[in-house]
């Protein structure tokens, strides 16, 4: 869309036709105490020259993860993305983060969504998948509420190993409709306890929601789970932040999730503050019409050739109003088609040994920070591309010291978990060199 | 459009068939023909508890969502559990084997504020 700023003239001509006589006229409706007499204390506008220059000094107060030896994920993970990706999704055609109004006018745009999905259901393991979410996080509250629809019940156990600002977001959203959580401790291990699920799940359980691996990077024991969850009628809600694991783990859906909500930021998207990110939502074919968001289907036209639509959308919000299924009506379209163009350029293969390459980066990294005297690994369970180093001190401390090397050693925990202050979330990605690896140990050693 | 004689009606367009103490409920052939074609029908659960005028499940078409209320206060008895694989059959036969739930009826009294064939053909000749 092009911008086109109105000229003096073309104001002028407006406000003769209503009949009015400055733009000022148009507030007359604003009572006189609350208008603002003087014009605002802003400074003057800056010419393009000046504001380039304005921005690239602020630019400077950023600390640039380029210079830096970066060992943060704890749900936003640093990938390479294929110049392709950005290439793609750039194209005029396809910039527009928006599903149009008439969809089908837009087939690329939905044969995009339908490819999206059925790679998202491939890597789940599961049946259907939606055309995205926001974000993560919101598509774990969805996925809760959604357990709620489909047991019409109010209880929600959520393992106390699931991403901190993940388990916020379904409080968020849980509040206010009568729905009640309870979080499941963690093991010595790392997992998630399962004794303590047997024990509480009873009929008034709607979903037991785990992420995996979980936020210490500890890959879950989700076998069984779902075998002793079916009696009692509570639903296994899978949640996973970094999906490049799905490519070498047993997926949810093979464990019998019955909602499987990710993050896909792994996908080819950018690591950045405040995103945008894009969220994985996907769950069993007779939970269909419980599914949150929207959801591209194939048919064929009048000719009979293969085409694309937006189906079962009579129970979103435009249609349904306040009854509607979520207040999910869009998707991540823009981020949706990253992520296809990624996994497409990737392939199953390609994808795979990625994801190899992550884990054997990480179990190095892990290896050589625990030989380090006074440092451990905190948790015994198994871990893809993320661990818990137990540190001899504050992991906050650490953290600090080190970025005076440029580096960023990971997430300091004893701000989501207070018994874990000494505890330091390390990820290490493809991203990672094996240099950076060895300044790391070596810093810490010096500590 | 069929009002059939035997039968008592909501104004949200339910009718409700009353043998002795139970009442069958489906959608009325104005209802079917408004929504189009009907491709997913939700049933309550049995035993679930219904009062008149609250919704107890929902009808899809192709078109729209629309809630089924219930004609009476009373629990749910049985359930046309054929709409699953037929749902079409809320188009085709909506007085017959479109039929959605079977209610214990809990108080006849409710059924006093129905609308009689006639009333219900009132109603249409408005909408």
């Amino acid at each position: 869309m092009r911008y086109i700023p109105h000229t003096e003239s073309d104001i002028k001509e407006m406000l003769a036709h209503i009949g009015a006589d400055r733009v000022e006229d148009l507030f007359r409706s604003i009572p006189e105490p609350l208008r603002l007499e003087k014009p605002l204390q802003i400074p003057d506008a800056f010419s393009e020259y000046e504001l380039i220059a304005k921005m690239k000094e602020l630019q400077k107060k950023n600390l640039d993860p380029e210079s830096f030896a970066v060992f943060l994920g704890a749900g936003a993970y640093s990938h390479f993305t294929p110049a392709v990706v950005l290439n793609l999704v750039s194209r005029g055609e396809f910039t527009t983060s928006y599903t149009p109004y008439q969809p089908e006018v837009s087939q690329g745009t939905l044969q995009a969504i339908f490819e999206f999905q059925t790679m998202i259901a491939m890597l789940t393991g599961m049946e259907v998948a939606n055309a995205s979410m926001y974000d993560g996080a919101s598509a774990v509250a969805e996925a809760a509420l959604m357990a709620n629809r489909v047991t019409k019940r109010k209880k929600i156990l959520i393992s106390s190993a699931v991403h901190p600002e993940y388990r916020q977001v379904v409080k968020s959203f849980m509040r206010g409709n009568g729905m009640e959580i309870q979080e499941i401790p963690y093991r010595e291990d790392g997992k998630t306890d399962r004794g303590y699920i047997d024990n509480k799940v009873d009929d008034s359980v709607a979903a037991v929601v785990l992420q995996s691996p979980n936020y210490f990077g500890v890959i879950e024991s989700l076998g069984g789970l779902k075998e002793s969850l079916e009696p009692k009628g509570a639903l296994l809600v899978a949640c996973v932040t970094e999906a490049l694991s799905l490519a070498i783990l047993k997926p949810p859906g093979e464990h019998g999730a019955d909602i499987v909500a990710a993050e896909g930021q792994s996908y080819g998207l950018p690591v950045s503050y405040g995103g945008p990110y894009v969220g994985l939502f996907a769950c069993k074919q007779k939970y269909l019409r419980q599914m949150p968001g929207r959801v591209c289907g194939e048919t064929v036209d009048q000719q009979g050739r293969r085409a694309f639509t937006l189906t079962l959308s009579t129970r979103e919000q435009h249609i349904r109003r306040e009854k509607a299924t979520s207040n999910i009506c869009t998707n991540q379209g823009l981020c949706a088609l990253a992520a296809s163009v990624y996994l497409a350029t990737m392939g199953k293969n390609g994808l795979k040994e990625l994801a190899e390459l992550n884990l054997k980066k990480a179990h190095y990294l892990k290896t050589k920070l625990a030989k380090i005297s006074g440092y451990n690994v905190k948790f015994s369970g198994e871990t893809f591309n993320e661990f818990v180093l137990e540190c001899p001190k504050p992991a906050k401390e650490i953290q600090e010291a080190l970025l005076e090397e440029n580096i960023i050693a990971g997430v300091p925990l004893g701000g989501d978990y207070s018994e874990l202050e000494n505890g330091l979330l390390v990820c290490v990605t493809e991203t990672n060199s094996a240099d950076e690896m060895d300044r790391l140990a070596t810093a810490l050693e010096k500590l | 459009m069929s009002v059939p004689e035997n039968l008592l009606y909501t104004k949200e367009h339910e009718w409700l068939r009353v043998e002795g103490d139970v009442g069958v409920v489906g959608i009325t052939d104005f209802a079917q023909e408004q929504l189009g074609d009907v491709v997913f029908v939700e049933l309550p659960a049995a035993d679930s508890k219904l009062t008149q005028g609250g919704s107890f499940g929902v009808v899809e078409s192709v078109k729209t969502v629309s809630d089924l209320y219930s004609p009476v206060n009373g629990s749910v008895m049985e359930v046309n559990s054929g709409l699953d694989a037929a749902p079409e059959q809320v188009n085709t036969d909506p007085y017959g084997e479109g039929w959605i739930v079977k209610i214990k009826i809990d108080d006849p009294d409710s059924l006093k504020q129905l609308l009689s064939p006639e009333q219900y053909n009132e109603l249409l000749k408005e909408e």
